[in-house]
């Protein structure tokens, strides 16, 4: 039993689902800077106290499962999404998608993800696949970070929908359910809100912790753990900013490449100078990310480590969040036509 | 970005697969290509994993020295924290941590050591 699926990568797990099942569906409009766009799926937050993997807890995208639910509802189309308390339940109801030939996309935790390199199965629960059919005891998987589909057994997919721990998946499946016409005036719309929720998210938010904010508040804090942890934690501290940032899944510079290529897409619907100079802003703002990163490994890579190399690193930040800011103050200053 | 400067270095993604990366052509506009991994990222998922290793040995440590019970190392080699095994395994934070003291650990029935195996 197969589906009619097509299998397209993308940089980013949740883009690449949502791309990829509106296509299953006949929505050919949206590539992943769009869905990433028209999802609001920039962000920043650094949770104070918090603790991942014995470092810091960092995010540069939105809350996952938000860029599929807000991109469908945008575009005006209806959406399942279900958990499962029961794993007998959850496949049973996987099959019967399937039989009625509806790809449909799980969350997973990636600790259990058998086709993933060991290196990188952490216990995260908030990655994306789609399922997309079965051959024998297998479900033929398309995981959207991969170049090629791949294959699940029973087992091995049910573990991972009922991986444990922060994000559990709970056996959480998801697909939009009805084709409906996308007119260039519902993208543009989605744009234009997918803006401006964007711009609200990264500027408004009245934590210290979220937004431009909270990267002034990382650039602070950065520059306090020579001290504060000693070099080898800091540079501990350090190495998960970095995979944060740029490990698979972000398209590089902390989803902000993504997003800049999302600006200039909207271009081509709502032609306003702004959009533009806000994207090579956003281009820039990815570029500096990286700089950042480059400090940041030759700290802990022990090269350097001086607070002095803190102190640039932190300042790298400082400089990043004023470039953000400008960008979304005048993208969110845009008056439409 | 620009598109020539992808970097396109070793890392634990060869003979996986490749990634998504964005970057800008000579005209300044967006594309995407492909790319075999980036050095920066690549010793920054070494220095995570240098650190579990070290975290695993120093827990073997504290089990032959009964100073730990034999779950600490499990817990440890699974990449776990309190809250993870307590989510798998059902049993309260509070409650492992007192399986983690060797005497109470020694003392546990079979069935609370099969329900921990299980799920670690």
């Amino acid at each position: 039993m197969t589906t009619d699926f097509k299998h397209l990568q993308a940089a980013h797990c949740e883009n690449g689902v949502t791309v990829n099942l509106l296509k299953s569906i006949g929505v050919n409009k949206i590539t992943e800077p769009l869905a990433f766009g028209i999802g609001s799926g920039l962000f920043y937050i650094y949770i104070p106290l918090l603790k991942i993997n014995n470092g810091p807890a960092i995010a540069f995208r939105t809350q996952p499962g938000l860029i599929f639910k807000r991109t469908c509802k945008a575009l005006g189309i209806p959406v399942v999404r279900k958990k499962f308390s029961s794993k007998p339940e959850a496949e049973k109801f996987l099959q019967s998608c399937l039989d009625a030939g509806q790809p449909v996309g799980c969350q997973v935790g990636v600790y259990y993800l058998s086709y993933f390199p060991k290196e990188y199965r952490f216990h995260f629960n908030a990655h994306n696949l789609i399922v997309y059919g079965n051959e024998g005891d297998n479900y033929l998987i398309s995981d959207p970070v991969m170049e090629n589909t791949t294959t699940l057994t029973r087992y091995e997919l049910e573990r991972v929908r009922f991986a444990k721990g922060a994000l559990a998946p709970r056996g959480q499946i998801y697909f939009p359910t009805e084709q409906k016409i996308i007119t260039d005036n519902v993208m543009r719309k989605a744009i234009k809100s997918g803006i401006k929720r964007n711009a609200d998210d990264m500027l408004n938010i009245p934590m210290f912790f979220i937004g431009v904010k909270g990267i002034r508040y990382t650039a602070k804090k950065i520059k306090s753990w020579r001290d504060k942890l000693g070099p080898k934690d800091a540079g501990l501290y350090l190495a998960q900013l970095v995979r944060m940032q740029e490990e698979i899944g972000t398209g590089g510079g902390g989803f902000r490449y993504i997003y800049g290529a999302f600006l200039q897409e909207a271009y081509a619907y709502l032609p306003n100078d702004t959009l533009l100079e806000s994207s090579k802003l956003i281009t820039q703002a990815g570029d500096l990310w990286r700089s950042a990163a480059v400090q940041a490994a030759g700290i802990y890579k022990g090269r350097i480590g001086s607070q002095a190399d803190f102190d640039v690193m932190g300042d790298y930040l400082l400089e990043i969040a004023e470039i953000e800011k400008k960008a979304f103050e005048s993208l969110s200053k845009i008056k439409w036509q | 970005m620009k598109k020539e400067d992808i970097p396109q270095d070793n890392s634990a993604l060869n003979n996986f697969s490749k990634e998504v990366v964005y970057a800008v052509d000579k005209d300044g506009k967006y594309t995407t290509d492909l790319s075999t991994g980036w050095e920066v990222k690549t010793t920054a998922l070494d220095v995570a994993w240098n650190d579990i290793e070290q975290r695993i040995a120093t827990a073997k440590q504290k089990v032959l020295n009964k100073e730990a019970s034999p779950l600490l190392f499990f817990m440890e080699y699974r990449l776990m924290d309190l809250a993870i095994v307590s989510a798998y395994s059902g049993f309260w934070k509070w409650t492992i941590k007192q399986h983690l003291k060797p005497a109470i650990f020694e003392k546990l029935s079979d069935k609370k050591i099969t329900a921990l195996r299980r799920n670690i």
